[in-house]
């Protein structure tokens, strides 16, 4: 039935950063039907240049505050790989614990504040204190003790203090491996309530058929940190070798920046991630995934929140692997360094370029830094998660709507609405997009 | 009635509202005595109707000019939040460039589709009743402000530099190692949270009232060392306050 739909979501909430909303569709044919990004542009890799590598971590890790440990960590490798650093055994095992952390509390601020309202009907956690007080109170404590554990390996999670290019300026004593310990275990417990409750959700069946892309290795962990990048239409290449395969490009429609790979679009993040990489999964995750019936080669993006889920399960038992690792081997202290600016010259500098690509939360990020001989920033790039999948986002949005056009308004509004949280996108970070404003 | 309270975000990372997410459980009594009326970071509901607004991030175009002028005819109470709202923070960096320099260094021909301007702390275009400094914010001293906004009394930010809560945590001075710190013209408050934790002061609360004055600035001259120097090379959060500086110096 010919049909005549106009939504515009205004400062859609419930997502970092500012987007818009707009579809118009007028006797059944869809004549827009856009994510518009409305955030300020705040220049992070402009100002960059002509500052020091050893400050680039504490300036990029404020791209965004959900995703800082994220962004610390691929600015550090970006940093080390470009003076030729090796990290120690002991800080590649605590700053995978750190990013495991927050991958952890992304999901869980992801699952139970943003995602959650909508599947049980309500605006947001508000209502839910009072219908579901267990429940938010879980929320609020998983979110609290990922905070602990953060503050215990970095000084704190909104912005992580003590990981420096070269390592870390602190390191946990043995009480606090103790208590990180028991931390996770508690965790267990709140994580195996929250797999339960999501059986209990029903998300929207909706199917798109794209490439996913994340960092593939032959290693046998799940990987978040090392690696080539990979997609599941069968391409693998060094991530020095990023821009060569991934295009930006602007459309007409919009002039914010999107990207392609083999295809007109590809999603990165947890689903991407477990599309990929599923084998891998630890045990544990593995039986939250059938419990959860996530099937490998899954294509509705909705079902991202139960993929973030299996990851967050994942993230806890691989946390308990290291802090166990630590606590035999015995947290070597005198790797602790105070570095600073580098001023006295500690750590060997030099020209060159470096990449950093790391899973963060809502999928790979790139940071790429290209340094002097005084390891001054003399150009900066970062391709920011969100800014990969927007293209994908339209492109479901594209073949979602003409699907759900009986439907009242309000819900084609809200299914978009759904359909974009549930990518948990980024806004705030995606340094790349373009303000632009639509003619109605 | 309990004080509704929205909070608004500018150009930011958004950092300082998670710390509020952060609080746990606690976050439940904070609920207790206000209503959230506006929180779009977690919240669909839209409240128009509030009395204490905390604006989180900076100025950085016309649209936000707008916007926070609109915000502070409601509010009876503003509350910048941040190091973005109270001193442009990180944000201000970018003064330091020129504007169409540094916009198409970041979007080459694309550029000219925004609307951008230097960056401002939020005080630049609006009165600001109440300072909440830190990039992030310290969530005690927020609770701090808050309580102070709730009885309606001022709330002071402490006259001392990070070097006196650093002294007392007893960490080793990182001049003493070496290296540079913001600690003797940054503003006290945040308990030398990044001292505490083996890095340096990169000066996130902003300077002390008359950092040239301040008795701080004595740790500076132990070492032999020019506070000018010391801004200039770690100029990340001060570039607003600098302009400010100077026009007071200027009228
Ligand atoms: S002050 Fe810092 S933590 Fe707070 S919003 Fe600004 S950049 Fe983020
Ligand atoms: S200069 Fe820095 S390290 Fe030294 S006392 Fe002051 S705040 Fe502490
Ligand atoms: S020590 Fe300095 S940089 Fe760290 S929080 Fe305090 S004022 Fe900010």
């Amino acid at each position: 039935m010919p049909k005549t739909v106009y939504v515009n979501v205004e400062y859609l909430t419930r997502v970092e950063g500012h987007g818009n909303i707009v579809v118009n569709v007028t006797d059944g044919n869809i004549e827009k039907c856009n994510l518009e990004i409305v955030e300020a542009p705040r220049l992070f890799e402009g100002m960059l240049r002509g500052r020091s590598i050893f400050e680039a971590q504490h300036i990029t890790s404020r791209i965004c505050g959900i995703c800082s440990c994220g962004h610390t960590l691929a600015s550090l490798q970006a940093a080390e790989d470009a003076i030729g650093f090796k990290q120690s055994a002991q800080t590649e095992k605590l700053r995978k614990l750190l990013l495991y952390q927050e991958i952890l509390d992304s999901h869980i601020l992801h699952i139970y504040l943003l995602a959650a309202p909508d599947l049980l009907g309500v605006k947001s956690f508000v209502p839910l204190i009072n219908s579901h007080n267990d429940v938010v109170r879980r929320a609020l404590r998983m979110k609290k003790e990922c905070n602990n554990m953060c503050e215990i390996i970095a000084g704190r999670h909104v912005h992580p203090i003590s990981t420096t290019v070269g390592g870390f300026t602190k390191l946990p004593k043995e009480s606090e491996l103790d208590r990180m310990r028991q931390i996770m275990e508690r965790m267990q417990e709140d994580m195996e309530a929250t797999v339960e409750l999501l059986t209990t959700l029903t998300f929207p069946s909706f199917e798109r058929d794209t490439e996913y892309v994340a960092i593939v290795n032959d290693e046998n962990e799940y990987p978040f940190l090392e690696g080539d990048v990979g997609s599941t239409d069968g391409v693998r290449f060094d991530k020095h070798e990023y821009k060569n395969y991934i295009n930006e490009f602007v459309v007409p429609h919009s002039t914010a920046k999107h990207t392609k790979l083999s295809r007109d679009s590809y999603m990165v993040g947890a689903l991407a991630r477990y599309n990929l990489n599923h084998e891998k999964l630890n045990s544990e995750a593995k039986k939250a995934a059938l419990k959860l019936k996530l099937e490998p080669g899954t294509k509705n993006p909705y079902l991202n929140t139960v993929a973030q889920a299996v990851e967050s399960v994942y993230c806890i038992e691989e946390s308990i692997k290291i802090i166990d690792e630590l606590k035999e081997t015995g947290v070597k202290h005198d790797e602790k360094i105070t570095v600073g600016l580098n001023e006295n010259k500690n750590i060997p500098v030099k020209a060159g370029r470096g990449i950093g690509a790391v899973e963060v939360p809502r999928g790979i990020l790139f940071h790429d830094y290209e340094i002097d001989a005084e390891g001054r920033i003399i150009n900066a790039n970062c391709m920011i998660p969100t800014n990969q999948n927007l293209n994908n986002i339209e492109r479901d949005m594209r073949k979602l709507v003409p699907e759900i056009l009986e439907k009242t308004e309000e819900e084609i509004t809200l299914f978009l609405e759904m359909l974009v949280r549930a990518y948990d996108p980024c806004i705030s970070c995606s340094t790349h997009f373009l303000n632009v404003k639509f003619v109605k | 009635m309990k004080p509704k309270v929205a909070f608004f975000d500018f150009a930011c990372c958004e950092g300082c509202q998670l710390q509020v997410a952060n609080f746990g459980e606690e976050l439940l009594d904070i609920l207790e005595v206000v209503d959230v009326v506006n929180f779009r970071e977690v919240m669909s509901e839209n409240g128009e109707d509030y009395d204490i607004a905390i604006i989180e991030g900076s100025i950085t175009n016309q649209h936000a000019v707008e916007r926070i002028k609109k915000i502070r005819e409601k509010a009876k109470i503003v509350i910048a939040y941040g190091a973005c709202a109270c001193t442009g923070g990180i944000n201000a960096m970018k003064n330091n460039f020129e504007m169409p320099e540094i916009m198409h260094y970041v979007y080459k021909d694309d550029a000219k589709y925004f609307d951008t301007i230097p960056t401002k702390a939020v005080d630049q275009v609006v009165k600001v009743d109440y300072y909440v400094h830190g990039c992030p914010v310290y969530p005690k001293e927020f609770v701090d402000v808050l309580k102070c906004v709730l009885q309606g009394v001022e709330y002071k930010v402490p006259e001392k530099s990070v070097c006196t809560e650093c002294k007392l945590n007893e960490n080793e001075c990182m001049f003493d190692k070496g290296l540079t710190c913001m600690g003797p013209i940054t503003k006290a408050g945040c308990n030398s949270w990044c001292i505490n934790n083996g890095n340096i002061c990169f000066g996130c609360r902003g300077f002390v009232e008359n950092p040239a004055k301040n008795a701080a600035i004595e740790v500076l001259k132990d070492h032999g060392l020019n506070p000018e120097l010391i801004i200039k090379k770690i100029n990340m959060y001060n570039t607003v306050l600098d302009e400010k500086l100077k026009k007071k110096g200027e009228e």
